[in-house]
């Protein structure tokens, strides 16, 4: 282990150094004395998110299992922002007496979580990946069902965990597949053997039907709202935004390089899969009154969105996906954000509850509004330009009837977005949501996201940024 | 090369204020929000000041001019030759308006301070200042025409804000409503204008597009469609979003009723910020305009010249005083195209343009000093017309000598400042187009006219007021921005603007032609002559050659029916034979059609609604059922 290789591995070492750091300061804070831990872990992970922007030279470990890259690194900030940005928004949540006896673990599995993404993200081989694939996955079902004596969130921890063990059992099955047709499990000895061979295609679409279990693609999805409805808001924020962008991250680095050489295949996988997802992901969200489940399910159409930049193979495409993601952390944890904050005020997570929050909570309402105008893509919202990109790249391959229905679906989306946006600002109610005062870490990081969403959409230094990462990476 | 990246603030301090003023000035006293905006207008007062300042004097040699780009970054790279750009351009027109600009905000905001003194909305009034401030201020520092573009359709959205200000007020909705459509329609043509230049240019940037000596401009003129060639065709589209805002005839019919919005709104759009953008456009791409489309410039001149004969004749009728001065703002800017239209390139050549940008900034000193003093008069009689006024001398002492001031201004005596613009004018259109010259002649003696009809009439005529108001003088909030401003009206006529604004940007000498100076002084002096004959006193002279023009003077009254004529063309011609068939088609078939793919949609929801069980067998078995259709499917087809 050379110093070579601890600047490779910056970002899984500080994470680990963090984590058990932490794990062990625990053991010598008293019971009564826990609640110091939020502020300790707060600074920590601080700092990892600090160190980790320290750029370094990519390079290949330990014989090709891992491999990193400006673009692999730059993947992973965005995970630490999206984390971070969470761990902010907890500390109302944990603050509360009934979590004060298991603060700790919140931080230290999710930072475990984030090791396992961040060895994934790295990975050169199939093992490593699917290691980094489980130790991202298993720990979350134990996070679901944090509020282990509410009914609903040990459900959401069961469905996660069963539900996740057989669509690796499926993944598995494809992998050993690929496997038996190639005789390697490293991505550089698979690229050239990658033939459009009936085994090898099964055990793609066996591979690729577990990464859209962890997108939640549809017909792969039906986990999403049952687990986001009761899991606690911060881990619906979790799933639906870092396991999310974690996924799509490795899945477009292996189908733009291990893959490419049958594209033709899995793009018109693809193709269906967008417009199935996009939809169904549609008609749901239509209809909902619970924010959480309405939430999961606008979650489901933006990944119909963001695999419309898969379909653009090539630079211009993993550009739009990766600058979607990093659009989709900022709106997305704006709204998990303010969900989050009302909850803990007043233990309202319906839309209809939301009735006149403007004349109650003006500000709050403003970021929320600002995260759904961005979600539904009106300019001059990062979400516009973000979707903009994913439509550029899918066009730029010809797929232009999949941008129009893409076009269409987002049209219908604003719908329900702007449905919550009326709800909080012209409905009338009799008994809005009192006004209250948020934490202050909270306040930072709607602060944070919102300068986020007018921000990233006008820098334009921003895409060009990672647009020459992606290419250094294909 | 001094560092000119604190011009930024200039853009982003109206906009700062706009977002706070906007957001929170209803929740603060109403003053506060008012001295937030004025403050803050007048701390872009010195920086541009500083900055006009460093790039007149210190930057550059006085008289050899370049164009600086003191700010640039890219916004939307499209592709590697077209991409779009925000920043700022430093040049002696954009400095020039960062003078001119900030300096009638800043007397606008200040005057209102008084004038809008217990308004409803005062926040948001101040709001909306800021953000007209931002938007011409963003208008002419732009380094791109499609920043341009931008800022132009936000200071269409602001003019529409201010002067739909009285929203209560079913005429000012019509008015605002009016005045953004119209400029919409010109917009639109400034549209295709530029996709068309840019086309051809491949690139969005004032430095490429006006550098006359590109190479591009040689193979556009190639191409040609419908007998004219390209190049003509985008200069003339983009004329026409220029005339739109200019408020040029035809699209002149806006203007008089934007004065719906409050008085200083109107020294605002009228002075310094709307109306001059037209102007200021052509001046921006003047060099192309000069060397290759000679006749597009023709015939702004000649629109020009139309404008401000006829904008002048209506404007010796109208007995609202505000119309008048309206009516006179066409008349004026009607000469700056003008002098644009008679300009050549090069040395005295481009005299025309100096003349224009001269008279640009002379006008909008004068005019705003103008509006202010008619916004005086009617806060002090509560009423916009002259038959309500008269011997209002006595009583607004301060009111009447600016006024005056600003009449001797716009007439064209000397020493005020209008003189020396105007004068300037008609000399670059004596050597140029004897036909405009004339024109030009007449309706300076129309305007010296009109104008000193309107001071007589609201100043002498009567012994007593004819309102039932007591008159008083207003207050120093309101008096003291008219000082300032008939100080600027009878100074800055002095200044030797062929030093400074040229289009070639290098100085050139002027020799005063003394014929051509007493003859336009003549024709001025002869004008207020008529004038004093016949209104210095309350006698029925006037109405006696009223009664003799007859139908003459009621074409004249009603403004020659134009606007008659486009509610003719809108409502029977267009209303009938377009909008009800598409109001129909919209009606039966899209709406239809959406309605179906409503009940549909629901109706799939609902249907679908079965596989969201919450049953985890039920999941598993959708989830391994779904990975082998998909599985079959594909492998049916590569089998295939």
């Amino acid at each position: 282990m050379n110093l070579h290789s601890i600047i490779l591995l910056r970002h899984e070492i500080l994470l680990t150094v963090a984590a058990v750091g932490v794990l062990f300061a625990d053991v010598f804070v008293p019971r009564e004395k826990k609640h110091n831990m939020i502020t300790v872990s707060l600074i920590v992970f601080t700092l990892v998110t600090l160190l980790g922007f320290i750029p370094a030279q990519g390079g290949v470990l330990f014989g090709g299992s891992y491999q990193s890259s400006h673009m692999t690194d730059f993947m992973k900030d965005i995970l630490n922002i999206a984390v971070l940005l969470i761990f902010l928004q907890s500390t109302g949540y944990l603050s509360k007496p009934e979590n004060s006896w298991k603060i700790t673990e919140f931080f230290v599995i999710l930072m475990f979580v984030l090791i396992g993404m961040d060895f994934m993200i790295s990975a050169g081989d199939f093992v490593i990946f699917y290691v980094g694939l489980e130790t991202a996955s298993l720990p979350l079902a134990g996070l679901a069902a944090y509020d282990r004596y509410k009914s609903k969130s040990a459900e959401a921890g069961v469905k996660l965990i069963l539900l996740s063990a057989m669509s690796s059992a499926v993944m598995l099955f494809g992998l050993s597949l690929i496997y038996a047709s190639t005789g390697s499990i490293y991505f550089s000895d698979i690229l050239p053997k990658i033939k459009a061979t009936p085994l090898i295609i099964l055990g793609f679409i066996f591979f690729l039907s577990g990464m859209g279990f962890k997108l939640s693609v549809v017909p792969f999805h039906l986990w999403t709202a049952d687990v986001y409805e009761g899991a606690p808001i911060n881990i619906t924020a979790f799933l639906s935004v870092v396991s999310k962008g974690a996924a799509a991250f490795i899945l477009i680095i292996i189908l733009f390089t291990v893959f490419k050489n049958i594209s033709r295949e899995w793009e018109w996988i693809l193709y269906a899969l967008v417009i199935t997802t996009i939809t169904i992901g549609n008609l749901f969200a239509l209809r909902q009154d619970n924010i959480k489940r309405f939430l999961a399910f606008s979650s489901i159409t933006q990944v119909g969105f963001l695999l419309l930049g898969f379909m653009g193979n090539n630079e211009l495409g993993l550009t739009s996906v990766v600058y979607f993601m990093l659009i989709y952390v900022f709106t997305n944890l704006t709204a998990f954000g303010v969900v989050e904050a009302i909850y803990n005020a007043s233990n309202v997570e319906t839309i209809s509850g939301y009735k006149g929050l403007y004349k109650t909570n003006p500000l709050l309402s403003l970021a929320m509004m600002l995260a759904l105008f961005s979600l539904g893509g009106i300019p001059p919202l990062a979400g516009f330009f973000g979707k903009f990109f994913l439509f550029t790249a899918a066009a730029s391959r010809g797929y232009y009837i999949l941008v129009v229905i893409a076009a269409l679906n987002a049209t219908i989306s604003l719908y329900y977005y702007l449905r919550v946006v009326k709800a909080m600002f012209i409905d009338k109610s009799d008994n809005p949501v009192a006004k209250f005062r948020s934490t202050w870490p909270m306040r930072i990081s709607l602060i944070i996201s919102s300068i986020g969403i007018i921000y990233v959409g006008f820098a334009s230094n921003i895409f060009e940024f990672i647009y020459s990462l992606a290419k250094g990476l294909l | 090369m001094a560092n000119f990246s604190y011009t930024i603030y200039i853009l982003l301090v109206p906009l700062l204020i706009f977002a706070i003023v906007g957001i929170w000035g209803g929740k603060w006293k109403p003053i506060i929000s008012g001295l937030i905006g004025t403050f803050g207008i007048a701390f872009i007062l010195v920086l541009s000041y500083y900055a006009a300042y460093q790039y007149f004097f210190v930057v550059n040699h006085v008289g050899h001019y370049k164009q600086i780009v003191a700010m640039n970054f890219l916004w939307l790279p499209f592709n590697k030759i077209l991409n779009v750009h925000m920043g700022i351009l430093l040049d002696p027109i954009s400095a020039m308006m960062l003078i001119v600009v900030p300096t009638i905000s800043l007397m606008s905001h200040w005057y209102s301070l008084g004038y809008m003194k217990g308004e409803r909305g005062f926040a948001r009034y101040y709001a909306f200042l800021s953000l007209f401030t931002f938007s011409m201020l963003g208008l002419v520092l732009s380094t791109d025409i499609l920043q341009m573009f931008i800022f132009y359709e936000l200071v269409g959205v602001s003019s529409y804000l201010l002067i739909g200000f009285y929203y209560q007020r079913p005429s000012a909705v019509a008015a605002a409503k009016k005045a953004f459509i119209v400029t919409r329609f010109a917009d639109f043509g400034f549209l295709v204008g530029i996709l068309v230049l840019v086309y051809y240019t491949h690139s969005f940037d004032f430095m490429q597009i006006t550098d006359p000596h590109s190479p591009v401009f040689r193979t556009i003129l190639g191409k040609a469609f419908l007998g004219y060639s390209v190049l003509a065709w985008a200069l003339s589209l983009i004329f026409v979003g220029a005339a739109g805002k200019s408020a040029m005839f035809p699209f002149h019919i806006w203007l008089p009723d934007a004065m719906e919005g409050p008085t200083p709104v109107s020294a605002l759009i009228h002075a310094a910020t709307m109306v001059v953008a037209g102007v200021f456009t052509v001046a921006r791409i003047f060099p192309i305009y000069v060397h290759y489309t000679p006749n597009v410039l023709l015939m702004i001149g000649y629109v020009g010249g139309f404008t401000s004969l006829f904008a002048a004749l209506i404007a010796m009728t109208q007995f609202d005083i505000k119309r008048v001065l309206a009516y006179s703002t066409l008349s004026q800017i009607g000469y700056m195209m003008v002098g644009l239209g008679v300009s050549r390139y090069g040395g005295e050549e481009g005299l025309g343009y100096t003349a224009a940008m001269f008279h640009l900034f002379t006008h909008a000193m004068f005019k705003a000093l103008l509006f202010l003093g008619a916004g005086s008069i009617i806060h002090a009689v509560h009423s916009n017309f002259m038959q309500k006024m008269g011997a209002l001398r006595k009583y607004m002492p301060i009111t009447h000598i600016t006024f005056l001031v600003a009449a001797l201004a716009i007439s064209g005596i000397p020493p005020f400042a209008g003189f020396f613009s105007k004068d300037k004018i008609l000399e670059a259109a004596f050597m140029h187009n004897r036909l405009l010259f004339w024109v030009e002649y007449i309706t300076a003696g129309l305007t010296a006219f009109y104008i000193f009809r309107l001071y007589f009439k609201v100043f002498w005529w009567t012994d007593e007021p004819q309102c039932d108001c007591k008159p008083h003088e207003s207050p120093s909030t309101m008096t003291i921005p008219l000082i300032i401003l008939a100080i600027l009206s009878s100074t800055v006529g002095f200044i030797p603007f062929n030093k400074f604004v040229t289009p070639d940007l290098k100085a050139f000498p002027v020799e005063t032609d003394w014929g051509l100076v007493s003859a336009s002084v003549a024709i001025g002096l002869l004008g207020l002559g008529f004038a004093w004959f016949l209104y210095r006193k309350e006698n029925d002279l006037p109405d006696k050659i009223v009664n003799a023009l007859g139908k003459l003077y009621q074409w004249t009254y009603d403004k020659f029916y134009i606007d008659e004529i486009y509610l003719f063309i809108t409502k029977k011609i267009l209303f009938n034979l377009v909008a009800r068939p598409i109001a129909w088609f919209d009606r039966h078939i899209v709406d239809g059609f959406m309605v179906g793919v409503a009940i549909v949609t629901g109706k799939t929801a609902e249907k679908i609604k079965g596989f969201q069980s919450g049953h985890l067998q039920q999941y598993a078995f959708v989830f391994i059922a779904s990975v082998l259709i998909i599985a079959l499917t594909v492998l049916y087809f590569i089998g295939a």
